[in-house]
């Protein structure tokens, strides 16, 4: 599907999701609480079939932080993005480690530097910091005053 | 090099030659026939971290040859390498690993400080939680070459400062 029709697809789906304008591909936007169901549909409806999870990422935004999801169907050879945003002082957001196996560990490297929360994850420990680091490294506002030289 | 004996590290071999009927008589200083011998024989450990090991790569390749000066037999273990090129960032979690990988190879033995990160932590030395701020708070360096990456040229140029330290048994 061209990026056209994959938004009118998506609109199809519960819970409805909003899009932005302007990217190079279809960008949704959705809660955190309609994440997870969003999700087990563009991985599993006819048409979708988004089966590669291709990139996780995480942003600070100082106000607020975002995760980003980019997806692939291998099939029908789309992509697209969604977005989630999350509150900054309680970042929280379910899981798709269950529907996407590779989140397991990128979702881990997201809770390791920025400390974003996914519940019901399976394993989610400490990734590249050593178990006893204190703090999230990736966060815009993260002081290490034993390691880092301010400029 | 203000401290390396310029007479001993720029002759190709130390020691005089009289000549005699049927051959020669060689005077010269055991430790200087062996520095000699060791400077031209430098097996450099297979260890690069980042950018500048693809420098190293294209130094040790037909390009630019570093066999030319004694250098061509890369050693996957330090068991068997007197020389570790410090390629690259070393970070926290790696310096525990540099230290063992230096502890391993047998003495007599060399480091070169490879580009900016090996030296000083160089565009990792500000606002960063993970970077060793130079290889030298984990191993003693012989050499440090500059550059972001330096080119092979300039590791060339190290290798043989390194060969010239040797002989003037400075390292």
């Amino acid at each position: 599907m061209n990026k056209e029709e994959l938004k009118l697809r998506l609109e199809e789906l519960s819970p409805p999701a909003s899009f932005e304008e302007g990217a190079e591909w279809t960008t949704a936007i959705v809660d955190p609480a309609g994440w997870e169901g969003f999700a087990r549909h563009l991985r599993s409806d006819a048409g979708l079939e988004f089966d590669y999870l291709f990139c996780v990422t995480a942003v600070d935004w100082r106000t607020y932080m975002t995760m980003v999801y980019h997806l692939t169907s291998t099939i029908h050879r789309h992509i697209m993005v969604v977005k989630v945003k999350l509150d900054r002082d309680r970042p929280e957001i379910p899981t798709v480690s269950h529907i996407w196996r590779t989140a397991e560990f990128h979702e881990r490297e997201a809770f390791d530097l920025f400390g974003v929360v996914f519940s019901e994850h399976p394993d989610l420990r400490r990734l590249f910091m050593t178990d006893e680091w204190k703090g999230w490294p990736l966060r815009k506002d993260y002081e290490d005053p034993v390691n880092m030289i301010k400029l | 090099m203000d401290v390396v004996p310029q007479n001993i590290a720029d002759k190709p071999f130390p020691g005089e030659v009289h000549p005699t009927a049927g051959g020669g008589i060689l005077v010269t200083k055991l430790d200087e026939v062996i520095n000699w011998a060791r400077s031209n024989s430098l097996w450099p450990l297979v260890f690069g971290t980042s950018c500048c090991a693809i420098e190293m790569m294209s130094t040790a390749a037909a390009k630019y040859d570093w066999s030319r000066f004694g250098f061509e037999v890369a050693r996957a273990t330090p068991r068997q390498a007197d020389v570790i090129i410090i390629a690259g960032t070393i970070v926290n979690k790696m310096a525990p690993v540099l230290k063992r990988l230096y502890d391993q190879m047998a003495d007599p033995k060399y480091v070169i400080a490879m580009g900016a990160c090996a030296t000083s932590g160089g565009p990792f030395f500000y606002n960063t939680y993970s970077v060793v701020k130079g290889a030298d708070h984990v191993i003693p360096v012989d050499v440090y070459v500059a550059g972001c990456p330096p080119r092979p040229e300039a590791l060339l140029h190290a290798l043989i400062a390194l060969q010239k330290k040797i002989r003037g048994g400075v390292s």
